[in-house]
């Protein structure tokens, strides 16, 4: 059995302290640890977390491999600092049978560079119409227990309503992407001010807050718990914190790019900027970085979304909705949370790590750094400075509207149940 | 000058009243009896069309062959376009072939931004209405039109159209028309009062240099030129208003309407119109109306964009005697 001494990390921000690694576990954690036959480590002023988990990844694979597979994915992920995401269901053909699931669950186990834990989708290829078998992509060898429908919402309230109540028999999770479609016919950018200059069809604030208004009320009814996928807006905000002080089982996320970048943008007509739901204002911004250090919203989780050059080389309208974001996310969040004073890491290991893990009953990820538990570890220099190079992605893809701009910290090492996957910021 | 025209509002006061004051020279070749000057010789102007416009199309091909440019057409139905062929492919095989300025008129809004200003190709883009976002030398005309009837033809050179009272009527949210002229209208000094129902009104039009009326009663006394705006029948279908009718008798300019405009006021219309409902037959055939005048000026105004754009920097005609006629 290998092992590895982390020397001198600060563990969530805190004390510098020695962390042992022997095979898949924790050993200890402690000061002034013996290295023995260990690999060390030095880590002296750099930050450990646990390994991040993302509850919203496109991997693409089976079907887009022109734009990211399961091992490209992970590869990306493992570079971010991850050791397990959530692979969306929007594949084709879609995860919505038992099949395609263990087929994605099967690849990630093979990929050996992240946990990969297939999503279900809701409905029969995301048309919303018939529930997909969610017990059977339960039963399956992937243990599925978070279905979506993203990319589409489930805009059917009856659909909703028995898809919530079905999956409380295997403790599952409905993750809603929210979006009233007819609200949002030929929505191309944040319906506002800068819309009505640029002559984009808008995607109205409402059309999000609506859906979520609708579904807090229905989890509420049918007591149930919902998680709403990237929210994007003040209103959303409101929305949730309100259902949450009235007891309603509602858990919320927010991607990097929400929390940083803004509609004005989109006046470069830059298809990089294209996503979806829309980059909002600088007030929404406002709003969900404060939401999400006050825990409205629970977790970052990135909405990674590769698309081929090609799908994004070209005017806007034509071009594709999405932004990779897994080798971003914790420079970006470090940026917006961190050296804002909103989060200190100890919050950002909580909403990248241990709140995904709990919302999607992920075992054996989101744990503490601590002794006997699963050594999933993400080491962080902090105080790194560098632009962003696409060049340089893990990732197939290289839509990331960061390029050039200049991010805060790095991740040096990644390990997946004790083996590094990440070593000095390269793949292993 | 800039070196492409994407939108009315890159303009400044000084840079449209010289492309006015430059139309005005470009309007006197009409008047001879050979209405061509070699000034383009040997440039070649591509004509790149991705909707049907033939009225834009052949005002655009009339000004490139005044100015003596060598001109293409390209269509993009039963191109290669509508195999599959993208944007950026398009506009580099044009290129490849030489053309010194591309205009281009496009469904998606920023098109022909993405084209000035991606690495795709180096030649000068003149928008010739992009989506529901720009239609500079169509604002252009507008404003070419009212100088000419609201200050005069000489009397109009070297001015602008400071505290002119300009109300467009109609589909603003869906038009490209609205967006240039106010931008433009508004660098020109003149105030712009925008009517319509509130349905067809972008989320956000507050923050226009505009004002905003519901009513078009209570602003046609106050109206130095009204213009109509299309308003596609098919509207009513996605609940923009109920009928046609209604539009026509809520927003429609009728005789009666144009009556309580001030004398000197005119009709303004970017074409085509749609007659029976946002104007009916006795007001787009009236004296005021100047809908045919436009079409002409929209030549001029275009041979002065392609002129400044392609580098001339020297007087586009000999200097002109001074006038001595009245001006309308």
């Amino acid at each position: 059995m290998s092992k590895t001494l982390i020397r001198g990390a600060k563990v969530l921000g805190g004390e510098a302290q020695d962390v042992l690694i022997d095979g898949e576990t924790i050993a200890q954690v402690g000061t002034g640890l013996e290295a023995g036959d260990a690999t060390v480590v030095e880590a002296e002023g750099k930050i450990l977390l646990p390994g991040l988990v993302d509850l919203h990844t496109h991997l693409r694979e089976p079907g887009r491999e022109d734009s990211e597979t399961v091992l490209t994915g992970t590869r990306a992920a493992a570079s971010g600092g991850y050791t397990a995401v959530f692979a969306m269901a929007n594949t084709f053909p879609v995860a919505d049978t038992a099949g395609v699931v263990e087929q994605v669950w099967r690849l990630g186990q093979e990929s050996g560079y992240c946990d990969v834990q297939p999503i279900g989708a809701v409905t029969v290829g995301l048309e919303g119409k018939q529930l997909a078998e969610l017990g059977a992509m339960h039963d399956s060898a992937a243990g599925v227990k978070v279905f979506s429908d993203d990319g589409k919402c489930v805009d059917d309230a009856v659909i909703m309503r028995r898809a919530l109540e079905y999956v409380k028999a295997f403790g599952g999770v409905v993750a809603q992407h929210a979006q009233e479609p007819r609200l949002t016919e030929g929505a191309q950018m944040n319906e506002g001010v800068v819309s009505a200059e640029l002559g984009l069809g808008g995607w109205p604030a409402v059309a999000e807050e609506s859906i979520i208004a609708r579904d807090v009320l229905l989890a509420e009814h049918v007591g149930s718990r919902v998680h709403i996928c990237h929210l994007s807006t003040a209103g959303s905000v409101e929305i949730v914190r309100w259902a949450k002080s009235r007891g309603i089982d509602v858990t919320a996320e927010v991607t990097p790019h929400h929390l940083l970048l803004t509609d004005e943008l989109v006046r470069s007509y830059n298809p990089v900027y294209k996503v979806n739901p829309p980059l909002r204002t600088e007030k929404d911004v406002m709003a969900l970085r404060e939401a999400l250090a006050d825990g409205t919203i629970d977790i970052v989780a990135t909405d990674h979304a590769p698309h081929p050059h090609e799908d994004k080389d070209c005017e806007w309208a034509a071009a594709a909705m999405g932004m990779v974001g897994l080798e971003t996310a914790l420079s970006v969040v470090q940026q917006t949370m961190v050296e804002t004073g909103l989060l200190d890491w100890a919050g950002v290991a909580e909403r990248m790590s241990y709140a995904p893990a709990v919302i999607g009953r992920l075992e054996g990820h989101g744990r503490p750094v601590a002794a006997g538990e699963p050594a999933n570890l993400t080491l962080v220099d902090a105080a790194y400075r560098g632009q962003v190079d696409p060049a340089g992605f893990a990732s197939r893809s290289r839509n990331t509207p960061y390029q050039g701009r200049e991010l805060p910290g790095r991740v040096t090492h990644t390990f997946l149940r004790g083996r590094a996957t990440v070593v000095d910021g390269k793949l292993a | 000058m800039m070196r492409h025209l994407i939108s009315a509002a890159d303009l400044t006061r000084d840079d449209a009243v010289l492309i006015l004051d430059t139309a005005e020279e470009m309007a006197r070749v009409a008047d001879r009896p050979i209405k061509k000057l070699p000034t383009l010789r040997g440039r070649t102007v591509v004509n790149l069309f991705f909707e049907d416009s033939t009225r834009t199309r052949i005002s655009f091909e009339a000004a490139e062959k005044r100015l003596s440019a060598d001109v293409i057409n390209f269509t993009a139905k039963g191109s290669s376009v509508s195999k599959g062929e993208s944007l950026k492919d398009t506009a580099q095989t044009l290129e490849a072939m030489g053309v010194d300025a591309v205009v281009i008129r496009h469904g998606a809004s920023g098109a022909p931004y993405r084209l000035a200003t991606s690495d795709w190709i180096d030649a000068t883009v003149i928008n010739a209405g992009d989506g529901t976002h720009q239609h500079p030398t169509q604002a252009l005309l507008d404003a070419f039109t009212m100088r000419r009837r609201l200050v005069g033809r000489d009397a109009g050179l070297g001015q602008d159209l400071e505290g002119k009272r300009i109300t467009l009527v109609g589909d603003v949210l869906h038009s490209r028309v609205a967006r240039s002229n106010v931008d433009l209208l508004h660098t020109l000094g003149a105030e712009v009062t925008l009517v319509a129902p509130p349905t067809l009104l972008p989320i956000g039009v507050e923050h226009w240099p505009a004002h905003v009326s519901y009513d078009i009663d209570s602003v046609l006394a106050k109206s130095d030129a009204v213009m109509m705006l299309r308003v596609q029948r098919e509207r009513m279908n996605a609940a923009f208003f109920p009928t046609e009718r209604e539009y026509s008798r809520r927003y429609g300019l009728n005789g009666e309407r144009m009556a309580k405009m001030p004398e000197h006021a005119i009709v303004m219309h970017p074409g085509p119109m749609v007659r029976g409902m946002e104007i009916t037959a006795d007001v787009a055939d009236s004296d005021r109306c100047t809908v045919v005048e436009q079409v002409a000026n929209g030549v001029s105004v275009r041979m002065a964009v392609l002129y400044l754009l392609l580098g001339g920097n020297e007087s586009a005609t000999p200097a002109p005697a001074a006038r001595t006629e009245e001006s309308k």
